[in-house]
């Protein structure tokens, strides 16, 4: 079964179209190499027992001629989207069993496409950290070095990329839950713009900054995936009408003519790893020696963005969580009356960490603190939104690291939120200003991958994926250097 | 810090039954946290207007009509799967207590 390893969903296309493979087959692979490697990385949670019957309708739609973009490709999705008649756990106690009873807008779409959803993927407990270690089922392992984190909250789904478990994968994003693990794994990972993706179906945690979207092992694949899902959506009132994606690309860009912003606030961070920070350098270096110009810019309220974000998402989460009371979902804890059966299910069944962020949340939004907290920081978030607001007008995108550390070792940050907290600084910023990012692999450090963060404004999904091919086109043809 | 008191009245407020290990621990944590969050009182925000909606949007409104997304039957797989349920209701704890 040689054929299938190192598949991209463009070449899989290609050799589904010339019936040169068959859906059936390379479900199959997907399924077997899934078999074969999730005892040692616990990538997936679980593995739809439709996935072969929907590949087999995959090869009647390829025969009869009638192929959406995505016919025949074996998908994996993150565990806090819903998939009709799949388990959604979220990652959570409380969800163990929780079967959806539809689907998704981005799973509605992904089938109209041709996809074939083979599971759902772990994650941190209802989205929550940046290294996969928070969930309920045990931490996934970074297919680089197991003994290392794949990072988080869709290190399943980055990690299952990367240990080619399927051709892509969809990712939930609030600070950086599909850049930094996509940074850690070595595959491409986008978050896309606010509003650009529908997050009906999608288990919500910090409402004004989730996005849904795509991780592969190409721009091309991630952009084609990301076609599929954006659109508005009249079941997610913050999609933006009239921002319907398509393939087409921003053509007429030149690398010569690509203005570039170096922000300064980024590299010179506590806490970066130098040789993460001169990985990227070298990056950057290839873009200015194939003529980019390289701006130093400022974005002077970034050293901010983590104390804000640290305040809005825990804020939201302890809204969004509140429906997880022993009486709607999983299981009752408690002796009858009402108030103990909130406080001893959720005391029971809700994770440590969701624990810490429910309590910050309920915290800064308690009478006499709302307005030191939670209207401080969207004030601070104003000012940063406005930071890029004014380097836009300077630069066509930012680049910056998108961790400033690789992989760390499983074990290493779990028991101290703040060190994990900042695994999250220089991704945060995207969320809390709603621009889109995306994150693709730069080269390594001690055999560890090192993400490549690309910022672009508002909806300019487009024009990062051209930025992106510029780098990711000549590694793979070896013309780097 | 923030003391063993405050914890046990955020929890509380968030209804998370705690130990007193629990409490110890979070009390740590949770002040770490704060005082991390609290970098925010140096930034001067006179005069500036916090984020509502960041991509601008408002009021947004759609047709009040069933767009067929859950059946009766799937409404019942969404019921049954409460901790407890009767007759295809939820069965929630008792709110207010009766006259005996």
């Amino acid at each position: 079964m040689n054929q299938f390893s190192n598949l991209t969903i463009t070449k899989a296309r290609e050799l589904l179209d010339n019936k040169e493979i068959s859906a059936v087959e390379l479900t199959q692979y997907y399924l077997n190499q899934i078999k074969s490697k999730n005892k040692d990385l616990n990538a997936f949670l679980s593995v739809s027992e439709s996935a072969l019957d929907q590949a087999k309708k995959s090869d009647e739609e390829i025969k009869n001629g009638s192929a959406g973009s995505l016919v025949g490709i074996p998908l994996a999705i993150k565990d806090n989207i819903l998939v009709k008649d799949e388990i959604c756990t979220a990652g959570s106690k409380i969800l163990e069993k929780y079967k959806a009873a539809y689907d998704a807008t981005v799973i509605t779409r992904l089938k109209r496409a041709g996809a074939v959803i083979l599971g759902k993927t772990n994650l941190d407990e209802y989205a929550m950290g940046s290294s996969t270690e928070n969930s309920a089922f045990g931490p996934t392992k970074n297919p680089y070095d197991t003994s290392r984190v794949p990072g988080g909250s869709s290190g399943g789904s980055a990690a299952a990329v990367a240990a080619e478990m399927c051709l892509g994968a969809l990712g939930t994003d609030t600070g950086g839950s599909i850049r930094q693990p996509a940074s850690f794994c070595g595959v491409v990972g986008l978050k896309p713009t606010y509003g650009a993706v529908s997050r009906f179906g999608a288990v919500a945690l910090g409402s004004s900054l989730d996005q849904i979207g795509p991780l592969a092992k190409t721009i091309e694949d991630a952009s084609l995936i990301f076609d599929v899902i954006s659109g508005h959506d009249p079941l997610d009132s913050t999609t933006v009408p009239n921002n319907t994606r398509t393939a087409e690309r921003i053509a007429e860009i030149n690398i010569g003519d690509l203005r570039i912003g170096w922000p300064k606030e980024y590299f010179e961070a506590e806490g970066i790893d130098p040789k993460v920070k001169e990985t990227v350098q070298k990056a950057i270096a290839w873009y200015e020696a194939q003529g980019a110009k390289i701006k130093e810019i400022s974005l002077p309220h970034t050293q901010y963005a983590l104390a804000a974000y640290y305040i809005i998402q825990p804020a939201e989460c302890s809204a969004n969580l509140a429906r997880y009371d022993g009486v709607r979902y999983g299981e009752r804890s408690g002796d009858g009356d009402l108030m103990s059966v909130y406080t001893q299910s959720r005391g029971e069944f809700l994770g440590e960490e969701t624990q810490r962020r429910v309590m910050i949340g309920t915290y800064v939004l308690s009478s006499g603190y709302y307005d030191a907290y939670y209207s401080k920081a969207q004030k601070v978030r104003s000012l940063i939104k406005q930071d890029f607001i004014n380097a836009f007008e300077e630069v066509d995108v930012i680049m910056t690291p998108t961790s400033p550390v690789t992989a760390f070792k499983i074990g290493e940050r779990v028991s101290n939120p703040l060190a994990m907290y900042a695994a999250d600084i220089f991704t945060v910023t995207a969320n809390l200003a709603g621009i889109c990012g995306l994150s693709i692999n730069c080269g390594q450090v001690d055999g560890l991958p090192v993400g490549l963060q690309i910022l672009g404004p508002w909806f300019e999904e487009n024009l990062l994926f051209k930025v992106g091919e510029f780098f990711t086109r000549c590694q793979y043809t070896n013309l780097c250097e | 810090m923030i003391s063993k008191e405050e914890v046990k009245h955020i929890a509380e407020l968030a209804r998370i039954k705690l130990t007193e290990s629990q409490i110890e621990k979070y009390q740590k944590e949770l002040s770490g946290i704060l005082d991390f969050v609290s970098a925010l009182a140096n930034v001067d925000t006179t005069a500036v207007a916090p984020i509502r909606q960041i991509t601008g949007l408002e009021s947004v409104f759609r047709k009040d009509e069933d767009l067929g997304l859950l059946d009766q039957n799937q409404g019942q797989i969404l019921i049954k799967q409460a901790p407890e349920h009767r007759d295809g209701f939820v069965v929630v704890p008792e709110v207010i207590k009766r006259d005996k």
